[in-house]
């Protein structure tokens, strides 16, 4: 029923680190996370990106000195697509993603500590309904856990290094680019966002 | 203590980002784990349900297969991985003051009204179907989004690509154009 010790303590002080970074990023907050997906506030695409960036290049020089090993899901078509299409409803309505709205109930926020018993009941459903989900998630195939190395069947350091080139410069463009109605460089974004939730608080 | 940057109550989304990096290098490197969340929530469901309902293992293929890759629920890393968010998310916001005891954000009030109780359900329901989703994809947004997509997964970039467009045009019918103003 439980890991060893070690491992169990090494999960912990690393969500720690991860809670701590969500909280402070505002990735924990309703208006951050819709505001992503109303493509006003991008801020979540700012951490998500530069996390992509800055962990391939050491995730992948691991797996070169055989420190670590990649972890890849296997590409199930069909459980992929329809479980991105029930996750983007359902995080559109609850305003969190999954980590998110757990970094969201140690905020504070009661709307997410409801939807955290919701996402315990929908794991609950996945595991009652597993046999019968099955071929709908093996509806489109399987192909298998495979990388975008792999199945070009190149060496994934050309990818690694792409990646950081297109990654940063689309990262500079939204710090950098032409101004949109509220979004300016960061300090403004985040005083916006600052003045803004102090707006709410009045308002309410 | 004004440059106590751990009472800040928000740094730069560039530098959480990298941080974010950094520390799936060390899961990799100390556990040998990408960073993820719901699989914790399958296994303790799992837990659940098999304490809950005699023969619940014995009718469901689930446990089987599970055992069968090695993957038999449990509390284990990934596990105090969400306690960890959890504690962290805490220890943040109370070193910056932070906290709230909000169950209605300002957006969802403007367009669907004062109703705790509207609100929480839909929390609910929003967050179990989600949830659900998660799990027939086999990641979230840290384990296909961030953890898969460092790694080059193709079934990761598939997912993000998809999740992304269906919630971004879920959002704009739930709040509407005139909801992104008030972002």
């Amino acid at each position: 029923m439980f890991d060893e010790p070690t491992k169990l303590a090494l999960g912990l002080l690393t969500g720690i680190v991860f809670g701590f970074l969500l909280q402070k990023g505002r990735a924990a907050k309703f208006h951050v996370i819709i505001g992503q997906f109303l493509l006003k506030d991008w801020t979540v695409v700012k951490i998500m990106g530069t996390a992509v960036v800055v962990g391939s290049v050491g995730v992948y020089a691991l797996v070169t000195m055989d420190m670590a090993s990649l972890h890849v899901k296997p590409l199930l078509l069909g459980g992929v697509l329809l479980g991105a299409v029930c996750f983007g409803v359902g995080m559109a309505v609850f305003g969190y993603c999954p980590g998110t709205s757990v970094a969201a109930c140690g905020e504070g926020r009661r709307d997410a500590m409801v939807g955290v018993l919701g996402m315990l009941v929908g794991a609950g459903v996945y595991v009652a309904l597993f046999p019968l989900l099955q071929p709908v998630i093996k509806s489109l195939g399987d192909m298998g856990e495979t990388t975008l190395p792999q199945l070009t069947g190149t060496s994934p350091w050309p990818w690694v290094v792409g990646l950081a080139v297109v990654g940063s410069a689309l990262l500079w463009f939204l710090r950098h680019g032409p101004k949109r109605s509220s979004q300016g460089g960061d300090d403004s974004a985040h005083a916006d966002a600052v003045r803004k939730q102090h707006d709410f608080s009045a308002a309410e | 203590m004004m440059d106590n940057p751990f009472t800040h109550k928000s740094w730069s989304p560039y530098v959480v980002g990298a941080a974010i990096g950094v520390l799936s290098w060390f899961a990799f490197a100390t556990a040998d784990k990408p960073l993820g969340i719901t699989t914790a929530f399958e296994n303790t469901a799992a837990l659940v349900e098999k304490a809950a309902i005699p023969d619940f293992e014995q009718a469901n293929e689930y446990y089987a297969a599970k055992a069968k890759e090695g993957k038999s629920p449990k509390v284990d890393w990934e596990w105090m991985l969400v306690l960890g968010v959890f504690l962290g998310a805490l220890l943040s916001a109370s070193l910056s003051g932070d906290r709230t005891t909000e169950s209605i954000p300002g957006l969802w009030r403007r367009r669907f009204g004062g109703s705790v109780g509207k609100r929480f359900i839909a929390a609910f329901l929003g967050g179990g179907l989600m949830m659900f989703g998660a799990r027939l994809a086999q990641g979230c947004t840290s384990g296909h989004g961030i953890s898969g997509a460092l790694q080059l997964a193709v079934s990761s970039w598939v997912f993000v690509a998809a999740m992304f467009a269906v919630a971004t045009a879920a959002a704009f019918m739930l709040y509407g154009k005139e909801g992104a103003q008030h972002v």
